[in-house]
């Protein structure tokens, strides 16, 4: 297989998916029922998967799909499904008017933020070739695509990476403690 | 192949997908048909061992029974109950279905097909990933029952689901744990890789045969195959997530189980058991690719994955289903911590094994692995076997209470009928 870039078959698809991620996501804020929107927030990270592979990080894009789609969202779905949540009528969205407004304003702002922010990249023209040389990585090399993320994450950012799992480590034991607290009728 | 001059490339480029559409056409031909006979293979072990004769009127032997099953589904009537979640109750077969189909397109089947257009991988799809792909597809397919269980709008659906997610989720943990050594052992993540690998050292059921044994009970557990069938256990829950349904939708959940099982056993044999090489030969993994070599390694790699699919429906035909509080002891209590200490025992007999100067694929750096799993292998069964940890009902807590009512049945024989009076 070769490695050539194809611009508008790559174009066609950034484009498809973009699109498909910013409906499921419009969709997800805006659906009653818990069960659709979490469906709906799954198919917002399948896109967001596509769009990792298609930046050749398919490292994170397999990731993406497994720990947030293949996990979370599955836990998301069975605490919905185990405390009959479905019913949309019980969930209505008790906010007013002024409240959606003022978050859709702040929404507006955060994307106006990115855009200046990302300006600098995205302006003038799509430039592929420059692109390519940066992304592609040699697949074939010793390690494979995980390489690339290994590296970096336990030789420069160690420090980083520990304190994140002793904090993810502390959350859980917290979560467990929680869990067990049971008052003296339920205790045992 | 070789990709420096782009001129090379761009022939390349029609050969390859042409080759991957038929590739996808024929793998998707002979999936169905396999998975068609397994449930047939199924029915007929099943009666070879309640000693029956199982399926044999449609055609010789019964073989004809999957054609006459599959009319009949399409045939029957569809039910759609009321006040289902219509969306999602059409779309829960859908999401079961495609996700056991798609996880098949990273197993390589074979050694490389030589054609005039160019050395052909037997893979549909070589991904530089190709291991956690399969990974993240078997945590979506849990999907498929979840949301059938939720829209059927059926307390004994529901129920099902819920044991489905809480199940999968539990043992899709101890299955990554299992198959980290595998990628310690290959320091890749790629599916060829791994079978290259196993090609140069040995096969990996030697090397990491804790991990091996982890990985098939998981598997069990992935596929809600007996004995951990708790999402559709029939004496409790009907039939589970899938009470509701009828005809060709529940037709789809029947192969999908059937096509989990394929793909797991497809897994299980190119983690463990070198995926096509040919054991004792080095014929099919050295020189030119010939066809020969392509349709021996398929045929190798077929007879693995039929073993264990017999293997399945063996077990489902021996052994009774788990408790739930058992399965999930079973999962977070067992499997979970043993697959991270060997994890851990794994690490650090590679770092021992290249500190000491053993190269990987010597003699010595097989030897020493296997001969540490033997030991690991011997103190884990003899831990299962005490009843410590999943609990039987004569498990150790218990031990005294068994003596006491043993003793109470042997007095009781011992009386002789006419004392009684």
């Amino acid at each position: 297989m070769d490695n050539t870039f194809h611009p508008l078959f790559y174009g066609f698809h950034f484009y498809l998916f973009g699109l498909i991620a910013i409906a499921s996501a419009i969709l997800f804020v805006t659906r009653k029922s818990p069960v659709a929107a979490a469906l709906w927030l799954i198919n917002v990270m399948f896109c967001l998967a596509v769009l990792y592979v298609m930046l050749d990080a398919q490292f994170i894009g397999a990731i993406q799909v497994l720990v947030y789609a293949g996990a979370i969202m599955v836990v998301f779905l069975f605490v919905v499904m185990l405390l009959n949540l479905g019913q949309p009528d019980d969930l209505a969205d008790i906010r007013g008017t002024g409240p959606r407004l003022a978050a859709g304003a702040v929404g507006l702002a955060i994307l106006a933020e990115v855009m200046v922010l990302a300006r600098s990249r995205i302006q003038g023209e799509y430039a592929p070739a420059a692109a390519v040389e940066l992304l592609v990585p040699a697949a074939d090399a010793v390690g494979g695509v995980i390489a690339p993320v290994a590296g970096p994450l336990f030789r420069e950012h160690l420090l980083a990476f520990e304190l994140t799992s002793i904090l993810l480590l502390a959350a859980i034991v917290g979560a467990v403690v929680i869990g067990k607290k049971q008052g003296p009728a339920d205790a045992r | 192949m070789s990709g420096l001059d782009p001129m090379q490339l761009e022939p390349g480029l029609w050969p390859f997908l042409i080759a991957t559409v038929v590739k996808m056409l024929v793998i998707f031909t002979i999936y169905m048909v396999v998975v068609a006979y397994t449930t047939l293979a199924e029915r007929k072990v099943s009666a070879w061992i309640q000693d029956r004769h199982g399926p044999n009127r449609v055609g010789p032997w019964g073989l004809f029974q999957v054609l006459a099953d599959g009319v009949k589904n399409f045939l029957k009537e569809e039910t759609m109950p009321g006040e289902v979640n219509k969306p999602l109750f059409l779309l829960a077969p859908a999401v079961a279905f495609t996700c056991a189909l798609v996880a098949w397109a990273v197993i390589p089947f074979g050694a490389p097909l030589p054609t005039p257009w160019g050395r052909i991988d037997l893979v549909v799809a070589d991904l530089p990933i190709g291991f956690l792909y399969t990974l993240a597809i078997t945590s979506i397919g849990v999907y498929g029952i979840v949301l059938a269980g939720w829209s059927s709008n059926n307390k004994y659906a529901l129920l099902g689901g819920l044991r489905s997610s809480a199940q999968m989720v539990s043992y899709e943990v101890a299955m990554g744990l299992s198959t980290v050594c595998v990628l310690l052992i290959a320091g890749n993540v790629s599916l060829p890789g791994i079978i290259a690998q196993q090609v140069e050292t040995s096969w990996n059921i030697g090397l990491l045969s804790v991990a091996a044994f982890l990985f098939l009970v998981s598997a069990f557990a992935e596929t809600n195959r007996v004995p951990f069938d708790l999402p559709e256990a029939e004496s409790e829950l009907i039939a589970g997530y899938h009470s509701e349904y009828s005809a060709m939708k529940f037709s789809l959940f029947f192969i999908a189980e059937y096509a989990n099982m394929l793909t797991a056993s497809a897994l299980f044999v190119t983690f463990f058991l070198g995926g096509w090489d040919i054991p004792f030969t080095s014929w099919d993994n050295t020189g030119p690719a010939t066809v020969a070599k392509a349709l021996a390694t398929f045929g190798m790699f077929a007879a693995k994955v039929l073993f264990f699919v017999f293997f399945y429906i063996w077990i489902r035909w021996t052994l009774p289903r788990f408790r739930y509080d058992q399965l999930m002891s079973l999962g977070w209590k067992f499997m979970l911590p043993v697959a991270l200490a060997y994890v851990v025992v794994v690490a650090s007999a590679l770092l021992g094994l290249d500190a000491a100067g053993i190269a990987r694929g010597t003699r010595a750096f097989t030897l020493s692995l296997v001969g540490l799993n033997a030991v690991l292998l011997v103190l884990l069964f003899v831990i299962l076997d005490r009843g410590r940890i999943i609990s039987p009902a004569a498990s150790r807590l218990e031990r005294e209470r068994v003596e006491r009512l043993r003793r109470v049945a042997a007095a009781r024989t011992t009386i002789a009928p006419g004392e009684l009076r």
